[in-house]
């Protein structure tokens, strides 16, 4: 097990220089002008340049490699002068270092901005995945129980609707019913924002007096803070409380439908193909109720696809909440990502692309070492 | 999904029941599997919304009632912005003009766009993925055949491309290239290369050690023709059924990155724009959105249910 461990975290690694090669490179193949894609298209050339210099954006590239405006241009001269000081270099003893640049627009750390960004995200996500298991493996479940039941030809049409509407439209629908057809009722619902006017979460530094702190552990608290349906529930913060998980629930529900349609389905294909092995037959013949067949025999092997299928899906989430964010006017990881690549902010696009990717990468590690895990038949050697 | 209902043979109960004097004709391959195909429901399901979908996108100037791209105003007489549905044999009064899925803010026909649009998304979807499929099969079945560290450096490439959330990295694409809807549909195309060139590499590596491929290269055939003649067509059965199931993804993102702006022209007919353009008016006339979201639905519906029962038809681990 360890061994497999290891080697898998061994071939991790080309991937993600890979990625990190790749994301650089398409940060810059990006057009334009970054210059006066920042400070306006009246900024002078002598501004400019020297704005240029200021972020090392007149450097090489990669080792003889050059981009004037919008022509690229390869100097096989430059190549020994440049192999070890060039753009791409720097950038790596800057990532080694723990330093992920300034944003060029919002001149701010991009580290400053993920502390801001990312809780957004990742509270959206989780409570997305939360919602496709927890009501996704019950549905597959009962399907494949009741196989071929109008409980199971119902829920498998409407499974078949989930994967195929898209996001941006169900979110959309979502929000027309709940924040205008049930207006004034009790289960009307946000459809923009993370918090109501007038609503605000305490942060925790501010909560816990704590407003010295300052370097990393403050980084820490403030992005604990930024996860508001956490921050709120530690510190007591009741009505906000309610008010963060109130904006949460329909852009979960519209970034989860489609997770949720894909679980339900495995599970149920899963556990049919389970119930019909020889031990359960076993199981069934030794007078087992049921009950006790389909959940301790059935589901506990049946539940092993479906882990795969959570962890791929938590990355395809990420392509999703770039629209779910869009269409709930909500300032997360995906959002600031879209609009640092139509902004040309490189340092934004590296930073977060990058992190998307390792999280991506980390997490199909994780699902890939659980499975040895969860089972024994896969004793990697 | 499930399997057909024949009657089983006492004897063999893995064989069906197949009365020896009622079979005149020989198997036919093609018949074989077009019939295991149609005894999929949910395959005929797909079938029947992709045909109504492909007449819609052919007759498209026949059955739609005004020209999708041009603004009614000072046209037609009493036509307003963002007007809702109003078909007068459902009782909307004659003086009114008549708009099935009403009028969109530039006061334009949303039928008529709608029904534009299937051309814009069927095309699109089938032009991105056949893209991926022959490019992603090239570099998959060449990784497989030639193995090593050819294999090793062309499969590690393209493991990079699927970390990427693929919408955003077609929207990298998109941007880089120049916004537009040809560099949307090669940009959907990159990021599907790798999910058919994995296909690809282990239908080859299935198929390279089979005794047919051995019976071949005794015979002297040359490694391009075992390839061309022997391998590729026998890795075929999984590449359509991934392509099926593959272009109802690709109409999704064709429609997501349209919605998000990124595909240039706002005012071409394509589902997706459409919502990205009018998203704001959500609350005062949902029917603008509600038109092309359902168009996209269904077309994914039908892609999905298709690609599922040709999966269910086709792979012979699952049936019989």
């Amino acid at each position: 097990m360890a061994r497999f461990i290891v080697r898998r975290l061994l071939v991790t690694i080309p991937v993600l220089l890979g990625i990190v090669f790749v994301v650089f490179i398409l940060a810059r193949v990006v057009p334009g002008d970054p210059c006066r894609a920042v400070l306006g298209e009246r900024a002078t050339d002598a501004v400019c340049d020297a704005f240029i210099v200021r972020y090392g954006l007149d450097k090489a590239i990669a080792p003889g490699l050059y981009k004037a405006g919008s022509s690229w241009e390869f100097r096989v001269a430059d190549v020994p002068a440049t192999i070890v000081d060039n753009q791409f270099t720097s950038y790596l003893g800057q990532l080694a270092a723990g330093d992920l640049g300034t944003s060029i627009k919002h001149s701010r750390p991009v580290t400053r901005l993920l502390v801001e960004r990312l809780p957004t995200t990742i509270e959206l996500t989780l409570l997305a995945m939360l919602f496709a298991t927890v009501v996704g493996i019950p549905i597959g479940l009962l399907s494949a129980v009741r196989r071929n039941s109008p409980v199971d030809v119902g829920s498998m049409i409407v499974a078949n609707l989930g994967v195929s509407m898209p996001v941006f439209v169900l979110g959309l629908v979502l929000a027309y019913v709940f924040a205008i057809v049930l207006k004034d009722t009790p289960l009307s619902l946000p459809p923009s924002g993370r918090l109501s006017s007038g609503v605000e979460v305490r942060p925790l530094v501010e909560v816990w007096g704590l407003e010295g702190l300052q370097g990393l552990p403050r980084g820490i608290l403030d992005f604990l803070s930024g996860i508001y349906t956490f921050s709120a529930l530690i510190t007591g913060q009741w009505g906000a409380w309610v008010d963060a998980l109130r904006h949460l629930i329909l852009p979960a529900i519209a970034l989860g439908t489609i997770p949720l349609a894909i679980i339900a389905r495995i599970t149920r294909s899963s556990l049919l193909e389970v119930l019909g092995q020889d031990y359960v037959r076993t199981a069934r013949a030794k007078g087992l109720k049921e009950r006790a067949v389909v959940l301790r025999h059935g589901t506990r092997n049946a539940l092993l696809p479906v882990v795969t299928i959570i962890g791929l899906q938590l990355g395809l989430l990420l392509s999703g909440a770039v629209l779910t964010e869009t269409v709930f006017n909500l300032a997360g990881v995906g959002r600031t990502l879209f609009e640092a690549i139509t902004g040309r902010d490189y340092v934004v696009i590296q930073s977060f692309t990058l992190l998307i990717a390792v999280t991506y990468v980390l997490v199909n590690l994780i699902v890939d070492v659980s499975y040895g895990y969860l089972d024994p038949r896969i004793r990697y050697r | 999904m499930t399997a057909p209902d024949t009657p089983l043979s006492p004897l063999n109960p893995l064989v069906p029941t197949a009365d020896p004097l009622a079979r005149t004709k020989p198997a036919s391959l093609w018949r074989d599997t077009l019939g295991s195909i149609l005894r999929q429901r949910s395959a005929v399901v797909g079938l029947v919304i992709l045909l109504f979908l492909v007449l819609v996108a052919i007759f498209a100037p026949v059955i739609a009632t005004h020209d999708p791209n041009q603004s009614l105003l000072g046209k037609e007489q009493g036509v307003e912005k963002r007007e809702g549905s109003c078909i007068h044999a459902l009782g909307c009064p004659a003086d009114k003009p008549q708009h099935y899925f009403g009028t969109d803010g530039n006061f334009r026909d949303v039928f008529s766009r709608v029904v534009y649009g299937t051309r814009t998304s069927l095309t699109i979807g089938f032009a991105a993925i056949a893209f991926a499929i022959v490019v992603g099969s090239l570099i998959g079945a060449f990784a497989g055949f030639v193995g090593g560290w050819t294999d090793n450096v062309l499969m590690r490439l393209m493991d990079v491309i699927l970390a990427f959330p693929s919408l955003l990295l077609a929207i990298a694409i998109v941007t880089a290239a120049g916004r537009s809807l040809v560099n949307a549909l090669l940009a959907i195309g990159i990021v599907s290369v790798p999910i058919y060139a994995r296909v690809a590499r282990s239908a080859v590596l299935a198929t390279r050690e089979s005794d047919f491929v051995t019976a071949s290269r005794a015979l002297g055939e040359s490694s391009l023709g075992i390839l061309a003649r022997r391998i590729l067509p026998n890795s075929l059965t999984p590449l359509i059924v991934q392509g099926t199931l593959g272009i109802g993804g690709a109409v999704l993102e064709i429609a997501a990155l349209a919605f998000v702006g990124v595909t240039g022209d706002l005012s071409n007919a394509e589902w997706g724009s459409m919502i990205g353009f009018e998203r704001n008016q959500l609350f005062t006339a949902p029917h603008i959105i509600l038109a092309p979201g359902l168009a996209i639905t269904l077309t994914v519906l039908g892609f999905n249910l298709l690609g599922d029962g040709l999966r269910d038809a086709l792979d012979p681990r699952l049936n019989r």
